[in-house]
């Protein structure tokens, strides 16, 4: 008996054993925590990187071709983009503005144009690299950690926690959810605020926020579609892939299609129950249908801004703040009023990977209308194009209606011209555009600006897709996109035909009404 | 009275069941086309796609029909009595005038029917036929290389196919009334369902309608 007990609790522990192992088995090959070149106190940023580029001697190479490094991109069309050159209308632009917004560039130090953009030191590993969630880059402090406790803004008794770069150093792993998301979840200022489709409800999202990130399913992380070589991340906005006609990516073979497409895993006849549903594929991006809605984890996005009304203080004599029932900014004195949304129908446009930007130099002759801060490019004909779910941002926001030009805003930092200091349009401006030596007339207006965005991320479950019925009906879904028949869709309809068509089949029925009239009252007579 | 077997088994369940297709293909496809909503627009497009391929089916069996039969025959055109069918139609029904086509089985349509009959067959069906099928395979038409099948529209496959549904309704509606004009409003129908067609017995029966 106490053999077989014996032998029972063997049988338990060996049965224990692989599971106490896996846990520990790391998919890693190395134990940063053990090397002996992160066992020391760093100050700051750059002396984490020198230790990090001793072993990964490519590392900041590749990072420097990248446009999270350069914050620059030439289009294929000869426009020079990227955050540092284009004019958004959110907080607009970058320039003058390094200091605050330079806490999402992955660099050290990024605080106006003459930041080195060829020292590898000023390479930010850890901020994708971070896995204990503990490094923070502040605002205002131009991409750099805060080592040391430091009053912030100087004089506000306001104090930011240093962070211990060394623990983080020691635990550096692969990018995250949360890493990616520090970033891009908090696009346009404010969690949600800028793609509609990224915030942070995509960190543990739930499978019917996002069928292949669901936290407790698939688990995908960025990297998984964005699947990354050589620091290298593809699936940019910037050179979007608006349709993709490759196969599906096997592993180990290599393919000149982008990875971060839906047909790069799905391939180009994905449905498998209801094969009617394949034939929409060479008009109709996935998205469209598989993306019913966006902003649908719980964070609002931001449907407008309007930057002409800011300026307004509060008693306490600081710019004033509105919030709604659930706590979020509908007005800010420092930049006007905003207009929130959840869980919004998305605007749909052909769209062929094309986009244009209205640039700082560009001439705005037509000020009645919007301005497109970037118009995406397509049509029902050109072969290239597919149905996309956009998400469309309106802006109201400052330009020179001299120079007819956007401007350059000053709007961040511990001087007089910043318009977040002194509420004042024109110093902000013209220290705006002195920054980059543009030209300004001295004249503030106010112009109409629209910008679009694509809608990507949020995948819902199947089950949650779009029905037939959302587009193939009269004031459905597709209801203003051009150019195509849409079967169900009044407004294709032949006018002539239809018209024509119900009257001949009324004259048919009256005619016989007629007839049988006739012969009902003739055979009465006759009885 | 006499009595004639003239609609044989398969016939009238040819008959039928096309006609309950045909009633739930103008249904459902009218539905699908937007003029109105009754299924939802998934469903009848699901079920006009099903009914298609069932009539096709149906379709194929009642050619065979048809020509091992030589039943074809009975919509071969014919003028003669032609005008005395249509003054009959016209004038002879309210005045108590006599039909001037006797059915025989040899020759079971008058020649308005057959003319009608023929038109369906010959025009409206390939017509709805030919548009749905390039309708239901649009896309694996878009891919051929054939320059003038691939640059075809959507919208005018669409139009076609509507023009022959709303032909195909008109043609409903006159023949669900034609079928009440028999010697009583229910005699077509009901000979259309036993097969059986009374006689009268008072004249020899002519050899109209034969060509």
């Amino acid at each position: 008996m106490a053999a077989v007990m014996a032998s029972m609790l063997l049988v338990s522990a060996a049965h224990a054993a692989p599971d106490a192992g896996s846990a520990k088995l790391l998919k890693s090959t190395a134990d940063h925590s053990k090397f002996k070149e992160l066992k020391q106190a760093f100050n700051s940023g750059p002396e984490v990187t020198k230790a990090c580029l001793s072993c990964h001697t490519e590392a900041a190479k590749q990072i420097q071709k990248t446009e999270h490094w350069n914050w620059e991109y030439k289009s294929p069309e000869g426009q020079l983009l990227g955050k540092r050159h284009v004019i958004n209308n959110f907080c607009t632009s970058i320039t003058s503005n390094e200091a605050d917004c330079a806490a999402c560039h992955i660099g050290y130090g990024f605080k106006d144009e003459k930041f080195d953009f060829s020292a590898q030191v000023n390479v930010d590993c850890l901020v994708c690299h971070d896995t204990t969630g503990k490094y923070k880059k502040p605002i205002g402090f131009a991409g750099n950690p805060v080592t040391k406790d430091t009053e912030f803004p100087p004089g506000s008794g306001k104090i930011i926690k240093a962070v211990d770069l060394q623990a983080i150093a020691q635990h550096v792993g692969k990018s995250s959810r949360t890493t990616c998301g520090a970033c891009h979840f908090y696009g346009g200022g404010g969690d949600g605020v800028k793609h509609g489709d990224l915030d942070s409800s995509l960190e543990a999202p739930e499978k019917a926020l996002d069928v292949h990130m669901d936290a407790e399913g698939n688990n995908f992380v960025c990297d998984t579609c964005h699947d990354t070589q050589g620091h290298q991340v593809p699936g940019s906005r910037y050179a979007p892939t608006a349709q993709d006609k490759g196969e599906a990516h096997v592993r180990g073979k290599h393919y000149s299609t982008s990875p971060t497409t839906c047909q790069a895993c799905h391939g180009q006849a994905p449905h498998k129950k209801i094969a009617k549903l394949n034939d929409h594929t060479d008009k109709v991006a996935c998205q469209t249908c598989h993306i019913p809605k966006f902003a649908r984890g719980g964070v609002p996005t931001k449907m407008s801004w309007d930057w002409s009304t800011s300026g307004k203080r509060g008693p306490d004599g600081k710019p004033l703040v509105t919030k709604n029932a659930d706590a979020y900014e509908v007005y800010n004195g420092k930049k006007g009023d905003f207009v929130l949304a959840e869980n919004v129908i998305p605007q749909y446009i052909w769209f062929n990977g094309k986009v244009k930007y209205t640039l700082r130099g560009d001439k705005i002759e037509a000020s009645n209308q919007p301005v497109h801060i970037n118009s995406f490019e397509g049509s029902a004909s050109d072969g290239k194009s597919l149905i996309w779910p956009v998400k469309v941002f309106h802006g109201k926001q400052a330009y020179d209606p001299v120079n007819k030009t956007l401007v350059v805003t000053h709007l961040a930092g511990e001087d007089d011209t910043a318009y977040w200091e002194n509420l004042n349009w024109k110093k902000a401006v013209a220290a705006g555009m002195a920054s980059v030596n543009a030209p300004f007339s001295g004249k503030v207006d106010f112009i109409a600006t629209d910008s679009t965005w694509p809608i990507t991320h949020m995948v819902a479950p199947a089950k949650d897709a779009l029905h037939c019925q959302d587009c193939h009906a009269a004031g459905g879904r597709l209801e203003k996109v051009p150019g195509i028949y849409i079967p169900g869709r009044v407004s294709d309809h032949n006018r002539w035909l239809d018209t024509a068509g119900w009257a001949i089949a009324a004259l048919t029925l009256l005619g016989v009404l007629g007839h049988g009239l006739g012969r009902v009252v003739v055979s009465k007579r006759k009885h | 009275m006499a009595r004639m077997y003239i609609f044989k088994r398969f016939e009238r369940f040819w008959h039928w069941a096309q006609a309950a297709l045909i009633i739930f293909m103008l249904a459902t496809g009218f539905e699908i086309h937007g003029s109105y909503t009754l299924l939802g627009w998934q469903k009848a497009a699901n079920l006009h796609t099903t009914a298609a391929w069932t009539l096709i089916g149906l379709w194929l069996f009642a050619i065979f029909w048809h020509f091992t039969t030589g039943e074809w025959r009975q919509y071969i055109p014919t003028s003669k009595n032609i005008l005395a069918v249509m003054n009959y139609y016209s004038v002879g029904i309210f005045t108590g005038a006599p039909h001037p086509f006797r059915v025989t089985q040899l020759a079971k349509h008058n020649p308005l029917q057959r003319l009608a009959y023929l038109l369906v067959k010959l025009f409206i069906n390939p017509l709805i036929w030919i548009s749905g099928l390039a309708y239901l395979y649009y896309n694996e038409l878009a891919a051929t290389k054939i320059a003038a099948l691939a640059g075809l529209p959507l919208g005018s496959i669409a139009l076609v196919h509507t023009a022959a549904a709303f032909m195909m309704l008109a043609f409903l509606i006159g023949h669900l009334y034609l079928s009440t004009t028999g010697h009583t409003p229910l005699a077509h129908i009901k000979a259309m369902i036993t097969g059986w067609e009374d006689q009268e017995e008072a004249e020899p029966a002519p050899a109209a309608g034969r060509s």
